[in-house]
C-alpha cells in the first residue's frame, strides 16, 4: 500500500493558492454548527484554537497544564525563521524552502515544506500585530539574527525568549476567544484516547487531572497538537510532562506514525552532572554564532583539565582545535545541529572531553567578548548566561561554556496529508506533533515557524474543506463508541493502580531512556538496535508486573498520570528502534554507522529509502506494519549534504 | 548533605492540612531544588507513602508552573525559579521549611499545589489586542522605537508563576496584572484598546479577591523575571486616565 499525500499538482509556487481556493467553503452562519476539538494550547494548539474560533468554530482547547501557558513551547529560545528578505542579503521563499529541505537531509515533503517557507512572512505580521516585542533595530524596524543551516539572516527573536513571547501572543489571542465564548478552555485536562465511529474521528475520552473523572467530548473533528516524544529518552531538553500519549492513543486507533526514528540531539546542551539528573537544559544555538566550539588538540592536555590540573584559559590558541570551523570552513560553528552534534561526540569519544565524565566540549565566547566588548555580548544573550551560571554555579563569561549534546526534538510523529489530516479522516495533527516539514533533520528556528503556520495559516483553510462535507448535524457523546472508550480508560487506569509492584515509575522510564540514548541515539548500529529492541520487550513486560503507582484515581495523583505516559513511551521506544532498523542508511539525525562516506559523514541511500516510512498499527505486541509515501523531488536535486 | 525537611502536606482543598518533617540523606550540591524533591518522592514510593505533590514543568526557569514558597520566601532565597534554584544555596545540616504559595485567590488543591486560573481570567479579561489572524499590516510598517521595545520585552518577561502575589502581605495582583498592561501601552498596536484594557483588567483583578498594593515593593524583590515596580506606576497611571475619561460608566 501507497500513502497518499494529496499534495496539489502544478507548479510548487502555485501549489498552495490553488490548492486554498479548491477547498470546500463553510458558510459563515454554518460555522457555529461545528465543533471542533484541540488538544494542547502550544504554538500550533493556541493559534490553530484562537484562529478557528475567530472564524466562528465552537472550540475545545484541552491542556493538562494549569494554563495554557504554560506549554512547552515557551521554552524555545533563540528565534524564528521567515523569508521576510529585510537584510537584503539574498533570501527568498524558494531559499528557504531550500535550506529546509536540505537540512532536513532530503526526507521532508517538497509542497508541505514550500508552503511553509511561503506562509512565514504572514507569521511574523500576525505576531508583531499581536504585540510580541520581537527584537529592533535603532531606525525601529526589525532586527535578524543568523542560525544553523542558513547563510542568511532570517530569524526574528526575542532577546532569548523567542518562544516564550510567540506563545504569550498565542495565548493572548486564546484567551480573547475564551472571553467571546468562542473557545471553552479544559485546563488540568489531560486527553486519555481519541474515539473513532464508521472511520470518522468524533470525539475524545479525558481524564481530570485534579478529580480524576474520566469525561467524554464530542466534536466534528479532533486536532492534536500535542507536542513530541524527545521524553522517551527520560533526559532530554523537553520539560518534565511532555508526553506521546495523545498522539500513541491516536496510532492505536488507526493513525500512522511517520519517521518514528528521527529525532534531533541538539549540540548546545549543559552537559550531564549526576545520576540525579532529572532533565537537561538548551543553551540557545544562537550561542554559536559568537561562541566558538573547541576542544584541546591532543587527549594528554583533555586529561589534565579532566583531572583539574589545568584551566581552559591556559591552554594557548595553537593547542585547541576548534573541529568545526576546521572541518567545515564555509559554515564554521553554524553547521547543522545534526552535524555539529555527532563531532561532538566524535571529540569526545577520541578522549579529548573537557568536563569530569569526558562528556562535554567548549563553546568559548573569549573572542567575541574581545571584539564586540562584554557589554554587547550580556545584551546579546545575557539570560542565557545567567542561566549557565545558575545552573552551573560557573560564569561564562570569565570560563568558557561547557556543553554536550542532548535530545531536543522530534521531527517524526503521527503521519499527516498536505492537510494535516491523519490516516484517520477528521483527526489532526499540528507542530511537532506531526512529522511533516522537518525530514529526518529540523533547522533551528523553524520549530516555532511551523508550529504558528500550521496553527495560524494552514488548518482554517484545510479543516473547512474537511467540515463542508461533514453534515452540520449535532454531534454528542451518547454513541456506544464512547462509552465503550471511556470503560477501556478506565480499566487502564485500575490496572495500573493493582499491580502494586516493587518498582517506581521513574525506575522504568529512566531505564528506557537508557536503552534508547545508548542504541537509538547519535549513533546506531543493526546488532544494538536488535538488542534495544528485545531490552524494550522486556522492561516493558516487567512494567506491567511489577510498576508501583500509589493512591487512586480520585485524586491528583501524579505517578499516575506519569505511569500512563511511561507505559505508551514503552511501546513507541520499539516502534522507533524498529524504525531505524527498517532504514538502512544514514540521514539527518538518524546515524548509522554502518553507512557513512569515508569522512564519516552520513550516507543516504535516495534509491531505496526516499520515502516516509509511516507504521501502521495491528495490534499490542505485534509487529507493526511498514507503509511507505514516496517522496518526489521535482524542484531540487539530491545531494551529498555538503557544509564544508 | 544531611537535611531536614518541614513540606506543607494537605490531601485536597478541603482538608486543613498541616506540616510534615522528613529527614533526608545523600543530597548533593549540584542537584536542583526539584531533584532533591524528586529523590524524597523516591523515597516515599519506597516506603508505600503518597508522595509530595508539587507543580513544575519545563524546569528551565521559562514556564512559571514551579511554585514552592522556601523558608518564607516564593522560589526560595535566589531571585529565580524554583527550578533554577540548587542545593549548593543550602548548607548541610539545614531545616527548610516548604509551603505553597498562599493567598486567597490561589486556593490549594492537594500539597504544594495551587489554583491559579484567577492570572487567566486577569489575561482574558483584556490582556490582548483584537486582532484575527491574517489581514494584518506588513510586520515593518510598524516601526517602533527600540528603547520602548525594549522597555515593553522587560515587562514581556513575566512568567505568571505567581511569587509576586506570593510575596505580598496583602496578596496583591499588581505586579502580574501591570506587567501585561505596561506591555500593551507601551506598544503603538496597544493604544487602540488602551483604556478599557486598563480598567477590565484591574477589575477583573479585584474580583479575583486579589489584595490591594500598599507600595512595599516585596513583589519586585522576589520577582524572579526583574519585573520592576515602574510597571505599577504606569498601570496607576493608566487605570486613572482611563476612569476620568471613561466611556463605560
Amino acid at each position: 500500500m501507497i500513502l497518499d499525500s494529496k499534495s496539489p499538482a502544478g507548479p510548487l509556487a502555485e501549489k498552495w493558492t490553488k490548492h486554498k481556493f479548491n477547498s470546500k467553503l463553510v458558510n459563515p452562519a454554518n460555522k457555529r454548527k461545528y465543533d471542533v476539538i484541540v488538544v494542547g494550547t502550544g504554538l500550533a494548539g493556541a493559534s490553530a484554537a484562537a484562529s478557528l474560533a475567530e472564524l466562528g468554530y465552537n472550540v475545545k482547547a484541552f491542556t493538562f497544564h494549569d494554563s495554557p501557558r504554560r506549554a512547552h513551547s515557551i521554552a524555545a529560545q533563540g528565534g524564528i525563521n521567515a523569508a521576510k528578505n529585510y537584510q537584503n542579503d539574498g533570501d527568498s521563499v524558494f531559499r528557504l524552502f531550500y535550506d529546509t529541505i536540505k537540512g532536513g537531509d532530503y526526507r521532508a515533503r517538497e509542497s508541505n515544506v514550500y508552503r511553509l517557507a511561503e506562509v512565514s512572512v504572514s507569521i511574523i505580521d500576525q505576531c508583531v500585530a499581536q504585540g510580541v516585542p520581537f527584537a529592533r533595530e535603532y531606525g525601529g524596524l526589525l532586527a535578524n539574527r543568523s542560525f544553523g543551516g542558513a547563510q542568511v539572516s532570517r530569524t526574528f527573536y526575542a532577546r532569548g525568549q523567542t518562544g516564550q513571547q510567540l506563545l504569550l501572543g498565542a495565548y493572548s489571542a486564546l484567551s480573547r476567544q475564551v472571553a467571546n465564548g468562542k473557545v471553552k478552555l479544559y485546563p488540568r485536562t489531560e486527553m486519555m484516547d481519541v474515539v473513532v465511529i464508521d472511520g470518522h474521528a468524533r470525539g475524545i475520552v479525558t481524564r481530570n487531572v485534579i478529580t480524576g473523572e474520566v469525561e467524554t467530548h464530542a466534536a466534528h473533528a479532533v486536532l492534536l497538537c500535542t507536542g513530541g516524544y524527545g521524553n522517551v529518552f527520560f533526559l532530554s531538553t523537553n520539560a518534565m510532562g511532555c508526553n506521546v500519549t495523545a498522539a500513541w492513543r491516536a496510532h492505536k486507533r488507526g493513525a500512522y506514525f511517520a519517521n518514528p526514528c528521527f529525532t534531533q540531539i541538539h549540540p548546545t546542551c549543559i552537559p550531564v552532572s549526576g545520576d540525579h539528573q532529572s532533565k537537561l537544559t538548551l543553551m540557545s544555538e544562537s550561542l554559536r554564532n559568537d561562541g566558538r566550539v573547541w576542544v584541546p588538540k591532543t587527549v594528554e592536555t583533555a586529561e589534565k583539565l579532566r583531572k583539574g590540573q589545568i584551566k581552559a584559559a591556559e591552554i594557548k590558541e595553537e593547542d585547541r582545535d576548534y573541529f568545526l570551523e576546521r572541518k567545515y570552513p564555509s559554515f564554521g560553528n553554524l553547521v547543522p545541529r545534526d552535524v555539529a552534534s555527532r563531532n561532538a561526540k566524535e571529540v569526545c569519544d577520541e578522549g579529548k572531553g573537557v568536563n569530569e565524565t569526558g562528556e562535554a566540549v567548549f563553546l568559548d565566547f573569549r573572542d567575541a567578548i574581545k571584539r564586540d566588548t562584554e557589554a554587547l555580548i550580556k545584551a546579546k544573550y545575557g539570560n542565557l548566561f545567567d542561566m549557565y551560571q545558575q545552573i552551573t554555579g560557573e560564569n561564562p563569561y570569565q570560563t568558557p561554556m561547557m556543553i554536550y549534546p542532548a535530545v531536543h526534538y522530534t521531527m517524526g510523529g503521527l503521519w499527516v496529508d498536505y492537510n494535516l489530516m491523519t490516516t484517520v479522516p477528521g483527526l489532526y495533527a499540528l507542530g511537532e506533533a506531526n512529522f511533516s516539514d522537518h525530514g529526518a533533520n529540523r533547522l533551528g528556528a523553524s520549530a516555532l515557524m511551523q508550529g504558528l503556520a500550521d496553527g495560524y495559516f494552514v488548518i482554517p483553510y484545510t479543516l473547512g474543506d474537511y467540515l463542508a462535507q461533514t453534515p452540520p448535524v449535532k454531534v454528542d457523546a451518547s454513541h456506544p463508541e464512547f462509552a465503550k472508550v471511556s470503560r477501556e480508560v478506565k480499566d487502564r487506569i485500575s490496572q495500573l493502580l493493582n499491580i502494586d509492584g516493587k518498582k517506581s515509575v521513574d525506575y522504568f522510564h529512566k531505564k528506557l531512556g537508557k536503552i534508547m540514548w545508548n542504541e537509538c541515539g547519535m549513533a546506531r548500529t543493526e546488532e544494538g538496535l536488535k538488542k534495544a529492541k528485545a531490552d524494550i520487550q522486556a522492561l516493558r513486560k516487567e512494567f506491567w508486573s511489577n510498576v508501583k503507582v500509589l493512591g487512586q484515581n480520585e485524586e491528583l495523583n501524579q505517578s499516575l498520570e506519569k505511569a500512563h505516559r511511561v507505559a505508551d513511551f514503552l511501546e513507541l521506544g520499539e516502534l522507533m528502534v524498529d524504525d531505524a532498523l527498517n532504514r538502512n542508511e544514514s540521514c539527518g539525525g538518524h546515524f548509522r554507522v554502518e553507512y557513512q562516506t569515508p569522512e564519516g559523514e552520513a550516507l543516504r541511500d535516495d534509491e531505496n529509502f526516499a520515502y516516509v516510512a509511516a507504521w501502521k498499527y495491528t495490534g499490542d505486541n505485534k509487529e507493526e506494519e511498514l507503509v511507505k509515501e514516496p517522496l518526489a523531488f521535482e524542484n531540487v536535486k539530491l545531494t551529498q549534504r555538503s557544509y564544508k | 548533605m544531611k537535611l531536614t525537611l518541614k513540606i506543607w502536606r494537605q490531601k485536597n482543598s478541603a482538608d486543613t492540612g498541616g506540616f510534615v518533617t522528613y529527614p533526608i540523606d545523600g543530597i548533593s550540591k549540584d542537584m536542583s531544588f526539584l531533584e532533591m524533591m524528586d529523590v524524597l518522592n523516591e523515597e516515599l514510593t519506597e516506603k508505600n507513602q503518597d508522595p509530595v505533590h508539587f507543580d513544575h514543568d519545563c524546569r528551565e526557569g521559562i514556564c512559571g508552573t514551579c511554585s514552592l514558597y522556601i523558608d518564607g520566601k516564593p522560589h526560595g532565597p535566589l531571585q529565580t525559579t524554583t527550578c533554577q534554584l540548587h542545593m549548593r544555596s543550602f548548607s548541610d545540616g539545614d531545616t527548610i521549611t516548604i509551603e505553597p504559595w498562599r493567598a486567597k485567590a490561589f486556593p490549594v488543591l492537594k500539597d504544594l499545589v495551587v489554583d491559579r486560573s484567577s492570572f487567566d481570567r486577569i489575561i482574558q479579561a483584556g490582556g490582548y489586542v483584537s486582532v484575527n489572524t491574517g489581514g494584518v499590516p506588513d510586520a515593518n510598517e510598524i516601526p517602533i522605537p527600540k528603547t520602548m521595545a525594549d522597555l515593553a520585552m522587560d515587562a514581556a518577561q513575566c512568567i505568571g508563576c505567581g511569587a509576586c502575589v506570593a510575596a505580598c502581605k496583602n496578596a496583591s495582583a499588581m505586579l502580574f496584572t501591570s506587567a501585561k498592561v505596561s506591555q500593551l501601552a507601551l506598544l503603538p498596536q496597544g493604544q487602540i484598546e488602551r483604556k478599557t484594557r486598563a480598567e477590565k483588567m484591574v477589575a477583573q483583578m479585584d474580583a479575583e479577591g486579589f489584595g490591594a498594593c500598599t507600595n512595599t515593593g516585596a513583589c519586585e524583590a522576589e520577582c524572579p523575571k526583574g519585573i520592576s515596580l515602574t510597571n505599577i506606576a504606569r498601570m496607576n497611571r493608566e487605570y486613572f486616565s482611563a476612569v476620568m475619561s471613561s466611556e463605560n460608566m
